[in-house]
């Protein structure tokens, strides 16, 4: 059975076993009607040309996994960010683990979306937010028809979590291929501060799929800091839908490390709301093997006086292939936009690929939008300058690549991320790093 | 008076079409409509030989099959293809020796445009392959260039005069099936130029070819193939006006450059049909395919200023074949009130030590649609791959919008691609500057328009710079001085 068939039919069972609002029923049902009429994206269309979804639908998924599967903490635990306090959020196969998570409500609610769609209190956050900001897309569509369980962040008027947020997904190879379907809720309210990092990880070799869908609205001088770590083993498959809705004088900052993976495909989503809001978008890719990376954003300017600013590195070896398609778009009104889009790729053997698609759309006539892109190899003279004093070539031209890639992590907040990033970095491309760090 | 900016967008506004007259001569028209039969009676009436006949119902057959594209970032009414009347000949045939000859109503055309032929005979060097309607009426320095070997002459001579070398080269860099248009164009082309330049010549004067779309409802489907022989060079020059029409008219020309080792093609264009009123309605629709290919060490470069037609769909494209070879694009594209324009280069590397140079500036006024729309591809085996691409946009008024579109695909590490672009608008403190010394706001857009398409403008040659910062000024009235 084809793996839309099993879906639309899987759908029905799912829907009878959940007891949930009307208003999330007719959301669900409006979603799978699209999904079924759209299908899944292939490659005629603008935004999928270079990414082909062929391969990884071909495997016979698991809707919802049999049992569940106990793992225990030590398991997991070179995935988490061990060495600082943290909430975490832990999911199982798609099930959420409350042995291996720290939830709250004290302050704030940092908890899962089941109960949030399922208690009354939570009602009128629901009904204000979900699936509000997401629009009807194919995968997105399939994701709301299935969305059930995932991460529910809400931080009130003026609070800022005093601790960042984990949220980790991990898959245990119960099965022998797995789809889940991850779906968050993010909510910072005017004035509020959160941190948050998410992690999706395979811990055996069997194929997994998650199609995930994050909502995230930050109200009026809210400031959400994000990040998500993309390192996962090469019979995973990750395609991530996120969205962001900004109120004024807001800042959302997005960091993407893509190191793993069969196929990632970031679809990120910035819709300004208000004027004076920076959204920041950054990401760092290495990748090698067959392993393919698609980040596809988009900032739409619809107010005046905001500032987007996107930085994107890519470093390809092997017959790997990148994807990085952005687009800027300036509504009519919104003035004084100061838009940046940058992405410079490094190939570093003759069979990788990147295909690059930076645009522009602008309507408005008094902004400055500017893009750059650049694809070429690393300095010969910086290479010679080292080997000159002694550093040897294969060292010279790692050093070259880390840098390179590391200038991405200045505007990393939490310094136990930056640790991390940057030695994962540093063992990517094979350099031994004289420093400690 | 302070010349205000609601002032000059009224200016704008109000800027009739100069060129917007009409010619009234009989012509020879078939009926419209597009079928086998016509296909073959257009072939009849030029008297070409079955090969030519059996190429042109091959990619009729095809065209069938193909659905319109409709990918662009324009938006159109979409033109009914069987409404169409696809040939018209200016029935005062055959070829005058001499321009007393030449109706004198023709002539009178001509003057209009500024390039009365007897002048820039003496003045320019220019030999002008003069092109009313689709069926060449005036060929003239066709001696000179006799003497080197060069054959410079429509398309349909050159298909009796020339016939394998027609068929060894029509559709070679562009083949019937390639797209919609071009399909189309090679089912039911009626006319074009042709030029062949024979080994280690250089061309010693420019050659240049005005084309007019002047019967009423007649689409212009020309074909234009233009060969250089090794170690040859040539410029090309091309530049188009039309007269005022309501209906909207169709062009879909196909023009094919062949460069092969060590030669050298510079093709300008110049193009300023009518885009349509104030409201947007009429103009010309122009959707032309544009190709070249570069054997080894070979140069292309494709220069164009396009600042006519209501819908623009163009994309002059280099095909980097052979080592070391090298193409360049430079363009200005100017749209005002309803305009559209998608335009923009495809550079493919093939070969090693393949170089590409894109230029484009974008100028959008009114209510216009301005994109840029490029793709420049590296091939797993080109090696040292070059580019670098800059693609600015200016923006005047918050009513028109301006687009990038740049798609980069590479797949050989030594590649390097450089690709940046930016959108502005005509800064204030920039006027101020201007008119704090005395230059009037008319003046000072002027001044800054001409500076920001600078770069492009200086790659023309000069007998069109000067057409080409005319047709600027047209465009946005007086603005350009």
């Amino acid at each position: 059975m084809k793996l839309k068939e099993k879906l639309l039919s899987s759908f029905m069972a799912f829907e009878e076993n959940i007891d949930l609002e009307n208003d999330i029923h007719n959301i669900r049902n409006e979603a799978i009607k699209y999904f079924e009429t759209s299908g899944f994206p292939h490659r005629k269309q603008e935004a999928w040309k270079y990414t082909s979804l062929n391969a990884i639908l071909k495997e016979d998924y698991s809707i919802f996994p049999k049992k569940e599967e106990t793992i225990e903490y030590r398991d997991i635990k070179k995935y988490c960010i061990h060495d600082i306090d943290t909430y975490q959020i832990v999911f199982v196969d798609g099930i959420y683990a409350s042995h291996l998570s720290q939830t709250t409500h004290d302050k704030f609610d940092a908890c899962l979306m089941s109960s949030a769609l399922n208690k009354a209190k939570y009602k009128p956050i629901i009904k204000k937010y979900f699936n509000k900001v997401a629009p009807q897309e194919s995968l997105t569509a399939l994701n709301t028809a299935f969305s059930y369980e995932g991460a529910y962040i809400k931080i009130p008027k003026g609070v800022a979590a005093e601790k960042p947020i984990q949220i980790l997904n991990f898959s245990t190879g119960n099965e022998h291929a797995l789809m889940i379907q991850p779906r968050n809720l993010i909510i910072a309210e005017d004035n509020a501060q959160v941190q948050i990092i998410e992690r999706h990880h395979s811990l055996t070799d069997n194929a997994v799929l998650t199609n995930s869908v994050t909502e995230i609205f930050a109200g009026k001088n809210a400031n959400v800091d994000y990040y998500k770590i993309q390192n996962d083993k090469i019979t995973s498959s990750l395609i991530d839908n996120t969205y962001i809705s900004q109120d004024r004088d807001s800042e959302v900052s997005m960091h993407t490390f893509s190191f793993g993976g069969k196929l990632t495909r970031n679809n990120l989503n910035f819709y300004q709301n208000g004027s004076n809001i920076n959204s920041i978008l950054k990401g760092v890719t290495i990748i090698e093997g067959k392993q393919h990376v698609d980040h596809n954003t988009l900032v739409h300017h619809r107010k005046p006086h905001c500032e987007s600013h996107q930085d994107y590195k890519g470093i390809f070896a092997e017959k790997s292939t990148g994807v990085f398609n952005g687009k800027v778009l300036v509504d009519k009104i919104a003035q004084k936009t100061d838009a940046y889009q940058s992405n410079n790729n490094i190939l570093i053997d003759d069979q990788a690929t990147i295909n690059s698609k930076p645009q522009l759309e602008i309507f408005a006539d008094d902004v400055k939008c500017s893009h750059g892109c650049t694809i070429g190899q690393l300095d010969e003279e910086a290479l010679f300058y080292m080997r000159s004093r002694g550093i040897p070539e294969k060292e010279a031209r790692a050093l070259l690549m880390y840098a390179f890639a590391n200038n991405v992590l200045n505007s990393v907040k939490i310094p136990e991320i930056k640790k991390r990033i940057t030695k994962q970095i540093a063992l990517k491309i094979g350099v031994q790093l004289g420093f400690d760090l | 008076m302070a010349y205000t900016e609601q002032e000059l967008e009224k200016d704008l506004k109000d800027k009739e079409y100069e060129y917007g007259f009409y010619t009234d001569i009989k012509s020879d028209t078939l009926p419209p409509g597009l079928n086998e039969d016509i296909i073959i009676a257009i072939s009849k009436k030029k008297n070409e030989p079955d090969w030519m006949t059996a190429w042109r119902l091959e990619a009729f057959k095809h065209w069938k099959t193909m659905t319109e594209p409709n990918w662009a970032n324009v938006g159109y009414e979409k033109p009914d293809y069987q409404s169409i009347s696809y040939y018209s000949a200016p029935s005062n045939q055959p070829k005058y020796d001499s321009l007393d000859e030449v109706d004198p109503e023709l002539l009178d055309t001509f003057k209009k445009l500024g390039i009365s032929i007897d002048e820039q005979k003496k003045l320019a060097g220019v030999a002008v392959d003069v092109v009313m309607d689709s069926v060449s009426v005036a060929t003239t320095f066709k001696k000179t260039l006799a003497e080197k070997g060069i054959i410079f002459c429509s398309i349909s001579e050159a298909i009796q005069e020339h016939p394998e070398l027609v068929k060894k080269y029509i559709g070679s860099v562009v083949p019937p099936k390639d797209n919609f248009f071009a399909a189309l164009n090679s089912a039911v082309f009626t006319d074009g130029s042709f030029c062949y330049i024979p080994k280690g010549v250089r061309c010693p004067m420019e050659l240049s070819t005005y084309f007019r779309i002047n019967q009423a409802g007649t689409g212009q489907f020309e074909r234009t193939l233009v060969i250089a022989e090794e170690s040859s060079y040539v410029s090309y020059l091309e530049g188009c006006t039309a007269p005022m029409r309501d209906e909207n008219q169709l062009h879909a020309a196909v023009v094919e450059l062949i460069a092969l080792d060590n030669a050298e093609i510079k093709y300008s264009t110049v193009q300023n049909w009518f885009p349509g009123n104030k409201e947007g309605k009429g103009g010309v629709f122009n959707f032309v395919t544009k190709r070249g290919l570069c054997e080894k060490n070979a140069k292309i470069s494709w220069t164009q200023v396009e600042t006519g037609s209501a819908v623009t769909w163009k994309y002059p494209s280099c095909i980097l074949k052979g080592d070391n070879s090298i193409g360049e694009f430079y363009s200005i594209a100017l749209t005002n009130n309803f305009q559209q324009a998608d335009t923009g280069t495809k550079m493919i590397h093939l070969g090693n030590n393949t170089k590409s140079t894109i230029i484009s500036k974008g100028i959008s006024a009114g209510r216009s649609q301005n994109s840029y729309r490029g793709l420049v591809k590296v091939s797993p085996r080109a090696k040292n791959a070059r580019n670098f691409s800059q693609c600015d946009s200016l923006l005047m008024g918050n009513k028109c919008g301006a687009h990038t579109f740049p798609y980069i695909e590479v797949s050989n590490k030594t590649a390097q691609i450089e690709h940046e672009a930016t959108t502005s608008k005509i800064g204030e403190d920039q006027i101020f500057y201007c008119n704090q010394r005395g230059i009037d706001t008319e003046k000072a857009i002027a001044l800054i328009v001409n500076g920001f398409s600078k770069e492009v403008l200086n790659k023309l040659p000069m007998e069109f710079a000067v057409e080409a910062q005319k047709l600027l000024e047209i465009s946005l009235e007086g603005s350009v001085g």
